[in-house]
This record gives C-alpha cells, sequence and structure tokens, in this order.
C-alpha cells in the first residue's frame, strides 16, 4: 500500500446503531487509525450517537435523504478534506473488513480507478438472497457487462475503493444519487474510468429488512433501465462513449 | 352553446382571472407561476365569448359537440400544469438535498474546531 496517500473509509448508516459499534472495532483491527466517517441518514435509532461514541469522524443528515445522497455526502466530505482514496461499505455488516486493504491496494497502485468488490467472482461462495433478487442481479451484470465491454458479475456491489478522480465526479451533479446502483458503474465506464473487480466474501446482512422487499424490486428494475437507459443517451449526447 | 352554459363560463373565468391577480398582488403566488394559471382564465373567457372559434376549433379537431374542445383544453392545461410542477419539485429536491449535505458537512466542521 503506498505510503503518504490520506484514505477515507465512508460508511452511510440508516437505523445502524446496533451494527456500527462492532464494525467500527472490526475495521480498527485491521487499520487502527483510518479516517472512518459515519454518515448518519436521519437515523432515528441513535444511530449518529453510537457514531460518536465510537472514536469515529461523524456527519449527520438532518433527514433521511437515502442511500445515494448519504454517500454523496461522504464524497463531498472527502473532497473538501483533501483525501486521496475512499472505501465505501454498507453500515450493516454485510461487508467484511478483511477486504478493504485489497480493494484499496487496486486503487492505490493505481491498477484502476474503482474497485469493485464483487461476491460473484472466482469460485462463487453460497450467497443467500431471494430469487427475484438473484435474477435481477444476473441481469443488470449482462446489461452492465454489455455496455461497458467488460465482464460485471456484481454491479450492485456498495463495496468499492475508488481514487480522487472517480468520488469527485461522484460528488457532481452527475451522479443518479437517489438510487445509485449499476447505472453508476455504466456512468463511470463511459466517463473513461477504469473498473476492476475483486472478488470478495460478503455476510449475511445482519439487518432486518432488506432494502429490495415489497415492491421495491420492481420499482429498482424500472428505475435501473430508465437510469441506463439516459445515461447511454446522454454519452451520446457528449459524442459517443 | 346555450346562453346560460356561456354566463357560467363567463362568470367562472372571471372569478378565476381575479383571483390569480389577488394571489399575486398579496405575494400568494410566484409571477413565475401565475402566467400558466391566467393564461387558462383568459383562453377560457375568450372560448366562451367567442363561440365561432371555439366552432372553429372543435372542427380542425374533430369533436362533435364544441363544450368538449373546453374540457379538453382544461384537461390538457392541467397534464401541463402538473408536469411543469414535477419539474418544479425535481429541482427543489435537489436543491434540499444539496442544502442538507452541506447543512451536515458544516455542522460537522463547527464541532471540529
Amino acid at each position: 500500500m503506498a505510503n503518504g496517500s490520506k484514505f477515507l473509509i465512508i460508511i452511510p448508516a440508516y437505523n445502524e446503531a446496533e451494527n456500527i459499534p462492532s464494525l467500527v472495532e472490526e475495521i480498527r483491527k485491521y487499520f487502527s487509525t483510518a479516517d472512518i466517517l459515519i454518515v448518519d441518514d436521519g437515523s432515528s435509532d441513535g444511530t449518529r450517537d453510537v457514531a460518536r461514541a465510537s472514536n469515529v469522524k461523524v456527519i449527520s443528515l438532518p433527514f433521511n435523504l437515502g442511500y445515494g445522497d448519504a454517500l454523496q455526502t461522504g464524497y463531498k466530505y472527502a473532497l473538501r478534506n483533501g483525501y486521496d482514496f475512499v472505501v465505501q461499505m454498507d453500515g450493516d455488516g454485510q461487508h467484511d473488513p478483511a477486504y478493504i486493504k485489497s480493494l484499496l491496494d487496486r486503487v492505490m497502485d493505481d491498477e484502476a480507478d474503482i474497485a469493485l468488490g464483487s461476491r460473484f467472482l472466482g469460485e462463487s461462495q453460497v450467497y443467500k438472497m431471494g430469487v427475484l433478487r438473484r435474477i435481477g442481479s444476473i441481469f443488470f451484470s449482462i446489461i452492465a457487462s454489455m455496455i461497458t465491454g467488460q465482464r460485471i458479475t456484481d454491479p450492485t456491489s456498495g463495496f468499492q475503493a475508488m481514487n480522487r478522480k472517480v468520488f469527485s465526479f461522484y460528488a457532481s451533479d452527475i451522479y443518479p444519487s437517489d438510487f445509485p446502483d449499476a447505472d453508476v458503474i455504466i456512468l463511470s465506464r463511459f466517463y473513461g474510468f477504469r473498473i476492476k473487480e475483486i472478488q470478495v466474501r460478503m455476510r449475511e446482512s445482519k439487518g432486518k429488512k432488506s432494502m429490495h422487499s415489497g415492491l421495491k424490486p420492481i420499482y429498482y428494475v424500472f428505475k435501473m433501465f430508465l437510469s441506463i437507459l439516459v445515461t447511454i443517451l446522454r454519452g451520446k449526447m457528449k459524442g459517443g462513449m | 352553446m346555450l346562453p346560460r352554459q356561456k354566463l357560467f363560463a363567463i362568470l367562472i373565468s372571471i372569478g378565476l382571472i381575479l383571483v390569480i391577480v389577488d394571489l399575486v398582488r398579496r405575494k400568494k403566488l410566484k409571477e413565475e407561476y401565475s402566467w400558466l394559471w391566467l393564461m387558462s382564465g383568459v383562453t377560457i373567457f375568450i372560448l366562451a365569448i367567442w363561440y365561432d372559434l371555439l366552432a372553429a376549433i372543435g372542427n380542425f379537431i374533430g369533436v362533435i359537440v364544441p363544450t368538449s374542445t373546453l374540457f379538453f383544453f382544461g384537461l390538457v392545461f392541467l397534464v401541463l400544469i402538473s408536469l411543469h410542477f414535477s419539474v418544479k419539485v425535481s429541482s427543489l429536491t435537489n436543491q434540499v438535498k444539496k442544502l442538507a449535505q452541506e447543512l451536515a458537512i458544516l455542522k460537522e466542521r463547527a464541532k471540529k474546531d
């Protein structure tokens, strides 16, 4: 890992008071002095206070903005505070901090601008997910692979590392912050960023309620289609990919 | 158009125009939004007093009963104004998001100092 460069671990958290302390502790096992930023997305369960007690940086949004906007707040913070690299991970303990280093190494060694943690790359682990979600995941992985011209096995992964060029871009208005997902990968590819997938192991989410429940999957598929379509249209308008 | 229909349409449009102007005067409605509403009031008024125009337009777009033209344009207007509001709400949402992000980042900085 390159020395002298600053990196920030961003964790967007909405009602994750139960999971934050153990997650922070676990990250500290690998990076005892790393800067960790928890973006409390207007939680109602005291996530903010728990985070403040964990000796990390805390940004607290005045009300719930949603995952993408919370994440973008982190990018903006990283941009203004002069960080060189960002690692983003979910607050529910699904992402194993053991893999932060391998993600960071890829961007620090300049092998890629974005390192994506993929749970499907390499020897596939048994990862429990709903049928609908599995189909959606495979479907969008095919679409993302086709459009970007490179194999993307896990376009919905929120476990990523990136360099300053990328998070400066994500901090701008172009970032589809209302529901960032596979479309962000495609968008990034259009803007010429190098993407590399890294195999990671993901754990069962400790959270009770999944983001992909109820009518959400239908909205998700619809939104992804629309978002990918307009991304392509905008790319064309900009003068090709 | 029956005289009673005509009278009703004229009264409605005059009432609408007066209410809009008054709302703008009292600064309850921004000028930005008032023009669309004013335009609709004026359009209803013109079509109500100028029956031949209404009939001609109706004839042109193929309606059988001329008063349907009024309803049709009323609907078109409502769709347009809803669309206008959707655009407005989108930009407001975006502005609120930015403000919230900014506020949160500044609060963190203020705490540090």
